[in-house]
Parts: C-alpha cells; sequence; structure tokens
C-alpha cells in the first residue's frame, strides 16, 4: 500500500485528499481507497486521475465572416490527457464560419475521443457593406 | 445642476438606473433590478462586445456554484447575454466610454449624471434615478511593482498575453518566465504551453500562491512548468527583444538573497502581479474608497457613500470567482431598483451603520459596514486573510464577546471567504464587530 496527495480540481474549493493505492502499477479504480474529498465527485477523479487522466481542452479555432477572427472551442466532454496535443494540431485545420452559436459542433467525435468540439461564443455574421 | 445642462448643452438620454461597464457584474447588476421594478435600465459599455473579461478567459471553470456547471468565460456570459435580450427594458450601448459620474443632490429625481461617448451619438448625458458602478479592475504592470533592468519589447501582463492570443489569435512569444502566481499567470501558463510555446518556470515573491490550488494542479504541474516560491526576478537582460530573466531566491523580507540567481533564456516575460480596482471614476464622483480593497466602501445593498450609487464586481474588490460576483451585482441591482422606487427616504430616523473591522489576519471586509434595519434575514459578508492556515476558526466579536464561530479546513489569501452574518447579531453590537482569523490549534478547542 502507498499513500498520495491529490487536490481535487473539479472545484474551486480544491480539496487536499489523500489516495491509498494497492502495490503494482495499474491499479483498477475501485482499489483507489480516498480520504480528505468533501463531496463524492473528488472519489470519481481521484480514481479516473490515476487510472486514466482526462482534461476538457479549450482553445481557440480560426473564425471568418465576423468582427473578430478567432472562435473559442471547447470538447464537448473530457479527453484523454494524451491526446490534448494531438487535438490542439487538429484545431489549427479547423475554420468556422459566421453565424456561430454557442453549442454548435464544429467537429463530431474529435480523433475518435467520442468528444465533439463545440463552440463557446455566440458570434454574429458581419454586415459587409457593399 | 440645471446650468451644467445648459452649459454643456449635451444631448441628454434618460434611464431608471444606469450601469457603468457591461461585463459579468453589470448584466446581473441589470438584470436584478429589472426584475425587481425598475422601468428602464441603460448599460453602457466600452468594448464593442459585452462580457466584460470573460470574453478572453476561454478556459473552463465559471459557473459551478451559480449554474452547477462547468462553463468557458465566454459561455458563462453568453447566459447573461441571452437572458439580458429576451428582457424587455434593458438596452446595452457597447463602443461607449464612460468619462464622469456625477452624483446630484438630494430631492431632485436625477440623483445621478453620467456623461460618456461612442462612435455614433458623439458626446451624451444620461440622466438617471440611480447608478450601478461596475467597471471591473485592471492588471498591475511593471512600473507598479518596479522590476529592475532594461526595457526591451516581450513584456506583457498575463491578461495583455491572453487578450493576444485567445481574442487576436497572436503569439506573444516562444519561451516565457511568468512572474507571479496569480490565477492568471497560471492559465496562461497551460494556455502558451498548449499553443507549443516554452514555458520555464512560474516564480512567486510569496511563500506561497495567490492563485486557486486546483490551477497550480491542472496549469503547471499537468505540464510539468516548475513553481518556485519565495522567488522574483532581479534582472530582465535584452536590446530589443528580452533575451534573459535572471531570478533569485528572495529573504523573509523579500530581499534578493545573493548567489541563489537562476538564469533563463527566453523571449518573453508575462506579469501576474495583481489586479486593481478600476476606480477612476468613483473617487471623481466623490464616492469614499477604502484602502484596504482600493474599491468603494459599500454597505450591505452594495450601496456607495453617495446616495443613489452602487458599486458591484471587481471594481469593489477583486474576485477570484465570477459566480460571487453574479451574486453580490444581483444584490446591487435589486438595492438600486429599491432605491429608485422608495426615493431617496434614506437616513431619517434610522440608526446608524454598524461598522465592520478586520481582526487578526483579516485584510478586509465587503461590505464594511451594514445598516441592520434594512437587512432581511441575514448579512453575506466577503473577507480575505493575510497567510495560509490549515484548519483555522473564523471568529466574529464585539469588544471581548464572541458571537460566532466558524471552522474553515483551509483559508488562504489567493481563496476568498464567505460568511453568512445573521441580522440578529448585529443587534448586540451598535459599536461594531470584528472578524478575524486564526490557525486552529491557536483557537481554544470549542465544539
Ligand atoms: C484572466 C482572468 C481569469 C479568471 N478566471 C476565472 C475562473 O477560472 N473562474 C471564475 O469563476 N472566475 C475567474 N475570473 C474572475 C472573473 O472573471 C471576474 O471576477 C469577473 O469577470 C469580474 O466581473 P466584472 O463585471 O466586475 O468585471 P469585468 O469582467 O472586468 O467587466 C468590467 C467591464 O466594464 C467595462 N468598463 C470599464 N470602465 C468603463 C468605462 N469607463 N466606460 C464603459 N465601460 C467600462 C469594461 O470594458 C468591462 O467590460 C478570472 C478573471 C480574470 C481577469
Ligand atoms: S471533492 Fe468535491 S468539494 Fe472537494 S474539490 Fe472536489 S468536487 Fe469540490
Amino acid at each position: 500500500m502507498t499513500e498520495k496527495p491529490l487536490v481535487c480540481i473539479v472545484c474551486p474549493r480544491g480539496c487536499r485528499m489523500t489516495l491509498t493505492l494497492p502495490d503494482g502499477d495499474a491499479p483498477l479504480p475501485e482499489e483507489i481507497h480516498v480520504t480528505g474529498n468533501a463531496c463524492p465527485r473528488g472519489e470519481t477523479y481521484a480514481r479516473q486521475e490515476m487510472t486514466a487522466p482526462q482534461r476538457v481542452l479549450t482553445s481557440t479555432v480560426r473564425l471568418t465572416g465576423a468582427a473578430l477572427t478567432r472562435l473559442p472551442v471547447k470538447t464537448s466532454r473530457a479527453v484523454p490527457k494524451e491526446r490534448l496535443r494531438d487535438l490542439i494540431r487538429l484545431l489549427d485545420t479547423v475554420t468556422a464560419a459566421a453565424p456561430v452559436h454557442i453549442g454548435d459542433i464544429l467537429v463530431k467525435n474529435a480523433l475518435g475521443t467520442g468528444a465533439d468540439i463545440v463552440a463557446t461564443r455566440d458570434m454574429d455574421a458581419m454586415e459587409t457593406p457593399e | 445642476m440645471k446650468s451644467k445642462k445648459n452649459t454643456t448643452g449635451l444631448p441628454t438620454l434618460h434611464a431608471g438606473i444606469v450601469v457603468i461597464g457591461g461585463g459579468p457584474a453589470g448584466l446581473a447588476a441589470a438584470l436584478e433590478a429589472k426584475k425587481a421594478g425598475a422601468p428602464s435600465v441603460l448599460v453602457l459599455e466600452r468594448d464593442t462586445a459585452a462580457g466584460g473579461i470573460l470574453n478572453q478567459c476561454i478556459h473552463n471553470g465559471f459557473g459551478l456554484h451559480y449554474f452547477q456547471e462547468e462553463l468557458t468565460g465566454p459561455e458563462y456570459a453568453g447566459r447573461f447575454l441571452h437572458m439580458v435580450r429576451e428582457t424587455p427594458g434593458i438596452e446595452i450601448k457597447t463602443d461607449t466610454m464612460v468619462l464622469d459620474v456625477a452624483s446630484l443632490p438630494a430631492g431632485e429625481e436625477t440623483r445621478v449624471r453620467v456623461q460618456g461617448v461612442n462612435p455614433t451619438e458623439g458626446y451624451f448625458q444620461v440622466d438617471a434615478g440611480a447608478a450601478v458602478l461596475a467597471m471591473g479592475c485592471r492588471e498591475r504592470t511593471r512600473g507598479a511593482i518596479g522590476i529592475p533592468g532594461t526595457r526591451p519589447a516581450g513584456v506583457y501582463t498575463a491578461g495583455c498575453a491572453q487578450r493576444y492570443i485567445n481574442i487576436e489569435g497572436a503569439m506573444p512569444g516562444r519561451r516565457a518566465v511568468i512572474l507571479g502566481s496569480g490565477d492568471i499567470g497560471l492559465i496562461m501558463a497551460r494556455r502558451l504551453t498548449l499553443e507549443g510555446a516554452q514555458v520555464l518556470a512560474c516564480l512567486e515573491l510569496m511563500p506561497y500562491s495567490s492563485g486557486l490550488q486546483r490551477n497550480i494542479t491542472q496549469c503547471l504541474e499537468d505540464f510539468g512548468i516548475p513553481l518556485y516560491l519565495s522567488h522574483t526576478i532581479i534582472d530582465i537582460r535584452g536590446r530589443e527583444r528580452v533575451e534573459q530573466v535572471v531570478a533569485a531566491r528572495v529573504d523573509e523580507n523579500r530581499r534578493p538573497i545573493p548567489g541563489t540567481e537562476m538564469v533563463f533564456d527566453c523571449d518573453t516575460v508575462l506579469l501576474s502581479v495583481g489586479l486593481i480596482p478600476e476606480n477612476e471614476l468613483s473617487r471623481a464622483a466623490g464616492a469614499a474608497i477604502d484602502p484596504r480593497t482600493s474599491g468603494p466602501l459599500v454597505d450591505e445593498s452594495m450601496q456607495t457613500s453617495l446616495p443613489g450609487v452602487f458599486a458591484c464586481g471587481n471594481v469593489v474588490h477583486v474576485h477570484d470567482l465570477v459566480d460571487f460576483v453574479t451574486m453580490e451585482s444581483g444584490r446591487a441591482g435589486r438595492a438600486a431598483a429599491r432605491y429608485l422606487a422608495r426615493g431617496a427616504t434614506d437616513g431619517g430616523t434610522e440608526p446608524p451603520a454598524v461598522p465592520l473591522y478586520n481582526g487578526d489576519n483579516v485584510t478586509y471586509t465587503v461590505p464594511q459596514r451594514v445598516h441592520p434595519g434594512r437587512l432581511e434575514k441575514a448579512c453575506e459578508v466577503f473577507f480575505r486573510v493575510n497567510r495560509v492556515m490549515e484548519g483555522a476558526e473564523i471568529l466574529v466579536t464585539s469588544g471581548d464577546a464572541i458571537l460566532l464561530r466558524k471552522t474553515r479546513p483551509h483559508l488562504a489569501p489567493g481563496e476568498m471567504e464567505r460568511l453568512i452574518l445573521p441580522a440578529a447579531l448585529f443587534d448586540r453590537a451598535p459599536e461594531g464587530l470584528r472578524i478575524s482569523a486564526c490557525p486552529a490549534e491557536q483557537g481554544e478547542q470549542g465544539e
């Protein structure tokens, strides 16, 4: 058995948790004992973090036809941490066209992660004076 | 005051309530004021879009308290912009810079006169029955903290770099050192790394970080970026562009310790050394400013020392979480609407306000004073502490009497604390309440 400190990042409270892990390299989620979490989400996070860490990715993509040239986006759900860099590279190839609404899907099932790339800001189309 | 109008001869708009600043504070105040019965609300915003600083905070972590879900900054702002659009009677003027706020004498229907300018209407004024100040804050710059060294290009405030990357799509540099471990600096460390730049270090003068622990974990530790506590920059080298940064450890008096220098080869320095409430307008209007917060003194309803002028959000005190900005601003909006409906009948026979004082380890409280007669059930108080405490007690006292005692597992200067004081408490302490915090082992071991 080994003990390991871990800060819960699920909410701003940032509980300092203590994990008890079984010996061996690949513990099963249910083998991980968690204390110091103020709510059950801390335990869920700790087990996920120790077995297959995930993050929501937020970034921007190119935008045309609006007053601004960048559109903020996010993954619709948390993705494996080791895929973040590949996803960032994918975003370099994406261009959105205004009008865009919060929640519009720009890429479905990005790189097979099961997460979509969605817009996080409304962008009106610019009336081009012609 | 009529003469002022005649001499300026400015086109005049009328509004029940005028709100200065269209960030989350201004939007929440406008919505709640309208819901509480204000006939019309006019929001003046200098940027091209409302939403405030949230528009550039594209990361997630907003709304967990208020919406019970994790949103990005633009999504959080989007929810409020949507609600504002659905609410008749609220108008937002963007691209509109407010240049002056004046509080007019009691007895006049117009209590506040605001002057602004925008490209379509030019210079104009707004006469209103009440005003809400919601101008947010600005970043401290290199000048404000005095870093020695040459003045090459490549030194930015973290928020300015955030705007470049997230709104304009431009990278400020390739190899960066971040000074200050406030949340914006931490968020930018991750953002730069994801965009392919290298962040060599985050340096913090204090022995603790002023950022949220979750940001240290997910922005620095996730990417192996070292955090050097009790360190500062002692020299920035480079002729045209930053070429090197020299850092050193500091002693307990924050003086660099010779022999501890580290040199970083980098082209960019980001400063995340704190925020200051933006109060030029409030000061010029004559609102009393609290030197501890650098924001206006407010009462339980967020009214400033000027009758009919309310303030909320980062202009009052710097918040880490937008959720609390929203809640506080809703209170300001509702109070402004009540003020408008009631007319200027405050004062009179009402007992004077009860002051709130800083006790041990507490650096400020908001509000700074409370009118017990105007509380419904309780008063929400925000405060900050000056040191990290693992296991702490919060004490509310009047003279030697302890009126309230609360425990907290953890207190830190970077995390704003919230305390609910029942209205009855104020009746027992007309001379004032003192709020203190102490490490739990130091306090008496009560139940
Ligand atoms: C970089 C950064 C990261 C953050 N990260 C988080 C986070 O992860 N989670 C979280 O919950 N909170 C976070 N916060 C905190 C939260 O975003 C702020 O507390 C909140 O935005 C403050 O709202 P506000 O309306 O008071 O100020 P602002 O959002 O700054 O809005 C003020 C508005 O007033 C306008 N204005 C100012 N002066 C004038 C004038 N003279 N005339 C007209 N308009 C004017 C400005 O243009 C601006 O739009 C972060 C803050 C920053 C700066
Ligand atoms: S354990 Fe619960 S309360 Fe604690 S930080 Fe995690 S989500 Fe927040």
